[in-house]
């Protein structure tokens, strides 16, 4: 089961890791201790492996940091659902292998509420009921399966898409 | 005979020439990048990606990349130090000689003062805010850092040919407003995701300078943009593919008109860059420190205007006015031409070349309950330092004003 954890619209880049506490001016090692520190201290001590965020709109907007998804990835985040994400933060998702779906939940699940996250069949199941999550495309599904973009790289040597798109 | 090609924004413009074949918006394309820019923030992590994950000893094209030391120059404690002499040490050992250590000021202003852009160019910078680029008619955006090591091990990435929206504009600027204002206005009216995923054109705005178009187009990150153009007219001194330019007929999401000479001074309230009303709306709201600068607005003119409006007064008592050019040139044009004499004279503090405290890092971060009226791109909460402190943004007039009031002042009340 997974623990839902809800947050509003515009969520900035600057709440879930304040430029203070990046890499940069602490420690690599420390990243997981820092997700939402001010705009949610609870956050990083109760948060498991396999629970998921479900936010409004604009998730991830502001800076191109990406120790502030990967902090979210560290910790065990299992998928993000919102409505719409920043372009940065949802490019720096895909580069991660860190599952993003849009789509609005926030009026249907609550905060702390445990459901099942399907990812195979995109997909949120509580309290007996069945919430579809939009199906991502052929290519962002080996993505994911091979843990992100940079893993797909190493394997493959050639970026998804690459032979239609050159 | 055969038919016209269907008209191109500019982003299909540029993405097509880069990736080799026709694309439009809505398409997944592999373009070529032409140039990279990295800074102190984030450049340690791409040293370690190459590295470790993709073993990548030496990058294929050291020329290709930029790299700067801004977002903490000089280093303000023992880890940005170290992670310093770990990114000097790469760069030697890559043979990277577009490197810009402390001082040389903030990568976007370097970029294009330098010419390290050029028209027609696709750019990756490891930073939000590289739709600045666009300033010259570079697709100019941002990634993150494991994109970014991916894009100097193979030299291509992956896009999605962005939708445009088409920013008109008629009339000018009345006098002390400036294109920041207009860039505030715009995040009001569109709101901070009003282009998410998408791209923005500036059309009438041929008379620009290139400091306006820099700020106009750094600040479309603001509204999400992926990048941010304005048609390279008017622009001297840059060379202008012959491909690169408006197409009558292109299509565009939307169209939003714009006229200046009904547009005040506009300010964004905490906590949030759409939060935007005019700068009189505001004018109880007292302030503890302003600060003029950054890559939106620390450039020669920005520091220009706020002198006039400085010349023969005097910071208000209590108010702290921090100065930061935007890069070591525009602080020697400051010299020389007598701006920062009387920016000094008025009581202000000049700081380093860089990004100063815009990200909340050094020189100058904000203390609990403390009001700062910034120059900046963002205020949200805890950017500038304290997450109890509150950023107010405006254009460099609107500071100048507020520094010698005091208070939040339209620089046309002064
Ligand atoms: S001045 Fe501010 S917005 Fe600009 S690059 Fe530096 S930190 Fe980013």
């Amino acid at each position: 089961m997974a623990r839902v954890w809800m947050f509003g619209e515009n969520v900035d880049t600057d709440q879930i890791l304040p430029g203070r506490y990046a890499p940069y001016m602490t420690s690599e090692a420390d990243l997981v201790k820092y997700p939402f520190i001010e705009a949610r201290p609870e956050f990083a001590r109760e948060v498991r492996r396999g629970d998921i965020i479900v936010a409004g709109k604009n998730f991830g907007c502001g800076s191109s940091r990406e120790y502030a998804p990967r902090a979210l990835y560290a910790v065990g985040i299992a998928a993000i659902i919102a409505p719409s994400f920043a372009r940065i933060f949802y490019r720096n998702g895909i580069t991660l292998g860190l599952p993003l779906f849009e789509a609005d939940l926030t009026g249907v699940l609550r905060d702390g509420q445990e459901v099942e996250l399907d990812l195979d069949a995109p997909a949120i199941r509580a309290e007996g009921r069945t919430y579809p999550l939009p199906p991502p495309p052929a290519w962002l599904r080996e993505v994911w399966a091979e843990g992100g973009l940079i893993a797909y790289y190493l394997k493959h040597r050639r970026l998804p898409l690459e032979e239609g798109a050159r | 005979m055969a038919e016209a090609p269907t008209p191109q924004t500019l982003s299909e413009q540029i993405l097509s020439h880069a990736s080799g074949k026709r694309a439009m918006a809505g398409d997944l394309v592999i373009v070529r990048v032409d140039r990279c820019m990295s800074h102190d923030s984030l450049t340690p992590e791409v040293i370690d990606v190459l590295r470790e994950t993709l073993k990548v000893e030496h990058i294929p094209d050291p020329d290709r990349l930029a790299v700067f030391i801004d977002h903490v120059a000089p280093a303000a404690t023992v880890a940005t130090a170290n992670a310093q002499v770990k990114i000097r040490r790469w760069v030697e050992e890559q043979g990277i000689r577009l490197f810009h250590d402390a001082g040389v000021g903030v990568c976007h202003q370097v970029m294009i003062e330098e010419g390290l852009v050029a028209p027609g160019q696709v750019v990756f910078g490891l930073d939000s805010h590289s739709t600045a680029y666009g300033a010259v008619c570079a697709f100019g955006t941002g990634v993150g850092s494991r994109d970014m090591a991916l894009t100097l091990a193979t030299g291509y990435n992956w896009l999605r040919v962005p939708e445009t929206i088409r920013v008109l504009v008629r009339g000018r600027f009345r006098p002390w407003v400036n294109p920041k204002d207009l860039s505030l206005y715009l995040c009001g009216l569109l709101g901070i995701d009003g282009a998410t995923y998408q791209a923005v054109e500036f059309h009438g705005v041929e008379w620009l300078d290139l400091d306006g178009r820099e700020t106009l187009a750094s600040m479309t990150t603001e509204l999400g943009a992926k990048a941010g153009l304005i048609p390279p007219v008017g622009l001297s001194g840059w060379e202008v593919p012959e491909w690169l330019g408006v197409q009558e007929g292109a299509r565009y999401a939307r169209t939003v008109e714009v006229d200046l000479d009904a547009l005040p001074s506009q300010v964004a309230a905490p906590f949030s860059v759409e939060n935007v009303a005019p700068a009189a709306d505001f004018a109880n709201v007292r302030v503890d420190q302003v600060f003029i600068g950054t890559c939106t607005n620390g450039r020669l003119s920005d520091l220009r205007s706020a002198a006039r409006l400085l010349k023969g007064r005097k910071v208000a008592r209590g108010v702290r006015l921090l100065i930061i050019p935007a890069s070591h040139r525009v602080l020697q044009a400051a010299v020389a031409d007598g701006t920062l004499a009387t920016l000094l004279e008025a009581g202000a503090t000049i700081g380093t070349p860089g990004c100063g405290p815009c990200i909340g890092r050094h020189m100058g971060v904000i203390g609990e309950g403390e009001v700062c009226f910034s120059t900046a791109n963002r205020n949200f909460r805890g950017r500038m330092g304290s997450p109890d402190g509150l950023i107010y943004l405006g254009s460099p007039e609107t500071a100048a004003a507020t520094a010698v009031r005091g208070m939040i002042t339209d620089p046309t009340a002064l």
